[in-house]
């Protein structure tokens, strides 16, 4: 089971700014290892961030997204106290979610 | 023949396999509003058919799309990336990278409620054009920013 995202959400203004860092590979499928086999491609293809219920953020994601993702956005809405909860799928059907609460 | 008749079995047809397929734990859950992956277009290798397998080819060049990268990247492997869309009724932000081996690096959906700005790192093999694309209210704009790369982030 892959490691937890770290997840920050933070109220200010009637908007919440959500900063999350994944634990993931990103393999690229273009590297090869010391014998020259190529190391197949693992990394997170759908990302959804959910408030309420509520999708806020959703996103669909290549090989050049960087090595444990980071992902940054804001919405309006959302007070202090209430979760958000972010989950992600890799193309090895692999899928984690993380809650946070806003601050 | 019966076009009705015709449209009403296709589409009754159509729910009660979805309903089977979902029952049978075939169809994974899926928040509402994310677009199945869009296995052509990331599979593109240059920006001209990544934006055509997005439907997007005729994108217009827009000064209402805002992208932050640095000018010159040190590590290719790690490039933070900013995009701010500035257009009204913004619905999607892409990324597309146009020396990567594959062009298309990420499409955010915007929901209504959320700001059309989103922050993340890429990969750049090596120094190339960085384009912004924005669907807004059904139609395609375009942005492109140079980003230099000292060392290329996808090699092993």
């Amino acid at each position: 089971m892959a490691d937890p995202m770290r997840i920050r959400a933070i109220a200010k203004d009637g908007e919440v700014d959500v900063k999350v860092l994944m634990a993931h590979e990103m393999e690229t499928g273009q590297r090869k290892d010391s014998a020259g086999k190529p190391i197949p491609a693992h990394f997170i293809q759908q990302v959804t961030a959910t408030w309420q219920g509520k999708v806020v953020l959703s996103a669909n994601w290549g090989t050049a997204i960087a090595k444990n993702p980071f992902l940054e956005f804001h919405f309006k809405g959302g007070k202090k106290g209430e979760k958000i909860q972010v989950t992600w799928t890799d193309n090895k059907g692999d899928k984690r979610t993380d809650e946070a609460t806003i601050n | 023949m019966d076009q009705t008749r015709r449209n009403v079995l296709k589409a009754g047809g159509g729910a009660s396999l979805f309903a089977l397929l979902a029952t049978a734990g075939m169809l994974r859950p899926q928040a509402a509003l994310a677009a199945d992956w869009n296995h052509k277009a990331f599979a593109a290798n240059n920006v001209k058919d990544a934006l055509d397998a997005l439907g997007a080819s005729n994108a217009v060049n827009s000064v209402d799309i805002v992208m932050t990268a640095p000018e010159i990247a040190e590590n290719g492997a790690v490039v933070p990336i900013a995009a701010v869309s500035k257009i009204p009724g913004t619905e999607s932000i892409s990324i597309l990278i146009a020396k990567n081996p594959t062009a298309l690096a990420a499409s955010f959906d915007i929901p209504s409620g959320t700001e059309p700005a989103v922050s993340t790192r890429v990969k750049l093999a090596q120094s190339t054009d960085v384009h912004i694309l924005v669907k807004a209210q059904g139609k395609y704009y375009i942005t492109t920013n140079e980003v230099k790369v000292t060392n290329g982030g996808c090699g092993g």
